[in-house]
């Protein structure tokens, strides 16, 4: 009778490993891609349970600090602030590039540019271009939109296109993806960037170069995939190495012929 | 028995509201607690250090002048008080195409001296670089750290709180900002609210002021991200319009979406505040020979000004603290407003935009809370003017 309670305990102890139940948190871009996949990886193992919340990329990495998730979604690298805070508090980050993501420059479909090179975006976005007849539109004021500083868009199109370099002070700065869209089809100066999931006929993206004018690439998954369009950046997931083996299951299948593939349709670049 | 019930019940209230006090002062207690902090924490990013050549003498750099350096803006180090010397700049992401993996070693353990190597070998040099990677090195000069001094964040004009390696923030144009709709939208939506509530209150036939009332409340239903939609897709293209704006989110369109959503609150509180002028006082001034108009304005409205203030008040504190709606419409540029016909950005559309991502107990977060009680301040002004002016109506009457 005793040694059936204790087996009935251990049963108890252990079915939250069985389950196989994992936390995933984190950035906003990676939310929709994470939460495909893990539908169907569920579906396909029925033991496993995955929960999947947004919050951004700051909140994913700072959540897998405190230890109330298993996996972090990222949009940008970890800092090494944030690494040598988890290394200090006994956590050894593992950093896995899940797919990438490829970001576009908008402007209204009214705008008769076609393609800008990166000097000539960068001074645009830093206020050094202000006027769209210098980089041969017409004459008429360039309206800068960009995301907000939490978003991990904006840090990588800062390290990408601006060199690290700072946005200019007067540069308008939305809350979402959608809010630049809708701002962008209706004013006709304006310039910003967006995920390439969201082009849609409203907006007109355009085409970059960055060997100063040689070649210009419009942003295409096609372009993106063959590595022909620059703007380009991965998208991560961390974790702690001691739970490495609780985690694996998961990224194995997002690698896997059929991850990659449901990555693709979904509108991001496969690795 | 009934005593008991008595004592339990003045006990429960008590209790509840020293504990109501207490949670509220404690909050208030918080909120200052992190504001302070921001003044203890140092310019440059946390954990690292500039880096100079040893010929290098310069030693005291502002935020501003190292953003200045790290734009390509300052070139020559004779701009901040040193030599004549082009300014040569690096980053620790630069460490990769100058070296191999291989000899930087596996864990990094190599990096320190490396980047110890190309700051000896280039005068010019600023490195942006962790402490914790070339401690111990020989032979470089630091800029020296000091704390964010309390005059560049009340009084700087920038507000750039995540740029490298120093962040700025100079909150100047976020309070303007937000003075400045909020001013706009009171322009706006007092004359109307007023004209409403006497409407209302007084010239309007019952049966109609019974249908009115209850939409116009229903207005104050709306949730906040309503309307600031409502404003992106509306109010905006027709400001471009009829302005001929080169760009609609504006200080402009901010406060008239702010206008719309004080409205209820202005209305509903104003009206109640004439309807509770005794009808003894009304027909007192009709009897006297006055008409309705002069009762209006020589009765009614001085009977209830302190409850009219107090809607304003709300009013006002509704537009000052409006968060989701400001953040869609005004454009959230941070810069000093100079016409209303410009984007704008405001302090609690920062706060909410920027706090989710500000790492918890750094800088930039405590900065926010620094914006929260610069917030709490405003609205303790404006509380307390109403307290005076409507203690000197008292006093009047």
């Amino acid at each position: 009778m005793n040694k059936q309670i204790i087996s009935l305990v251990a049963l108890l102890l252990c079915m939250p490993c069985a389950l196989h139940a994992q936390r995933i948190k984190g950035s906003d871009t990676v939310l929709p891609l994470t939460q495909t996949l893990s539908e169907i990886y569920m579906n396909n193992h029925p033991e496993a349970t995955i929960t999947v919340t947004g919050g951004g990329s700051g909140v994913g990495i700072s959540a897998l600090l405190d230890g109330t998730t298993d996996i972090a979604m990222a949009s940008r690298r970890i800092k090494f602030s944030e690494k040598m805070k988890l290394k200090q508090s006994k956590h050894e980050p593992c950093e896995v590039i899940v797919a990438y993501d490829a970001l576009a420059v908008i402007v209204n479909p009214g705008n008769p540019v076609k393609q800008l090179t990166r000097e000539q975006l960068e001074a645009i976005f830093r206020g050094k271009i202000t006027n769209w007849k210098e980089v041969g539109g017409e004459d008429a004021k360039i309206i800068v939109y960009s995301r907000e500083t939490s978003s991990g868009t904006y840090e990588f199109f800062k390290e990408s296109v601006l060199h690290n370099k700072n946005y200019m002070s007067g540069v308008l700065s939305m809350p979402a993806t959608g809010a630049i869209i809708q701002s962008v089809s209706q004013t006709r100066g304006a310039i910003g960037y967006v995920g390439l999931a969201y082009l849609n006929p409203m907006i007109k993206a355009l085409a970059v170069s960055y060997d100063g004018g040689k070649n210009y690439v419009f942003p295409t998954v096609e372009s993106a995939v063959k590595k022909e369009y620059p703007v380009v950046r991965p998208l991560y997931y961390y974790y702690d190495k001691a739970n490495e083996t609780a985690v694996m299951p998961f990224i194995r299948y997002i690698e896997s012929k059929d991850g990659q593939a449901e990555t693709l349709k979904l509108g991001f670049i496969p690795r | 028995m009934k005593k008991w019930i008595d004592i339990i019940a003045k006990r429960i209230f008590t209790v509840s509201g020293f504990v109501t006090s207490i949670v509220i002062v404690l909050i208030i207690a918080f909120l200052f607690a992190e504001a302070v902090g921001l003044f203890s924490q140092p310019v440059i990013e946390e954990g690292y250090v500039l880096a100079l050549n040893k010929q290098n003498d310069v030693k005291d750099l502002s935020a501003l002048e190292i953003k200045d350096i790290f734009d390509e803006e300052i070139t020559n180090w004779k701009e901040v008080g040193g030599k004549e010397m082009p300014i040569d700049v690096f980053r620790l992401e630069d460490l990769d195409k100058l070296y191999t993996e291989a000899e930087l070693g596996d864990e990094y353990q190599y990096a320190g001296a490396k980047i110890a190597e190309q700051i000896h070998s280039r005068p010019g040099i600023v490195a942006f670089v962790p402490a914790s990677l070339i401690e111990g090195q020989k032979d470089i000069n630091y800029i020296d750290d000091n704390t964010i001094p309390v005059k560049d964040v009340l009084l700087g004009a920038e507000w750039f709180p995540t740029a490298t390696p120093s962040p700025i923030f100079g909150i100047l144009p976020l309070i303007s900002g937000t003075l400045w709709v909020s001013f706009f939208a009171i322009l706006f939506a007092l004359p109307f609210g007023l004209a409403v509530s006497i409407f209302l209150a007084e010239v309007a036939n019952p049966r109609v002021s019974k249908i009115l009332k209850p939409i116009i409340e229903l207005l104050n239903g709306i949730p906040s991200v309503v309307y600031g939609f409502f404003g992106l897709a509306v109010i905006v293209p027709m400001l471009q319009r009829t302005f001929n704006l080169p760009v609609g989110e504006s200080g402009l369109a901010g406060s008239i979406v702010l206008a719309i959503m004080a409205l209820p609150t202005i209305i509903t509180v104003a009206e109640d505040a004439m309807r509770n002028c005794p009808r003894a006082m009304r027909e007192a001034s009709l009897a006297l020979g006055a008409t309705q108009w002069q009762t209006i304005y020589k009765v009614v409205i001085p009977y209830s000004i302190s409850g009219i203030t107090s809607g304003v008040v709300l009013g006002i504190g509704r537009a000052i603290g409006e968060t989701m709606a400001v953040l869609m419409v005004t454009g959230n540029a941070a810069v000093m407003p100079s016409s209303i016909l410009e984007p704008l950005r405001t302090i609690p559309a920062t706060i909410a935009a920027e706090l989710g991502e500000a790492p918890a107990g750094g800088a930039h977060y405590q900065s926010l809370f620094l914006l929260g009680v610069i917030l709490f301040f405003i609205t303790l002004f404006i509380n307390s003017c109403v307290e005076v002016v409507s203690a000197r109506n008292r006093l009047k009457r």
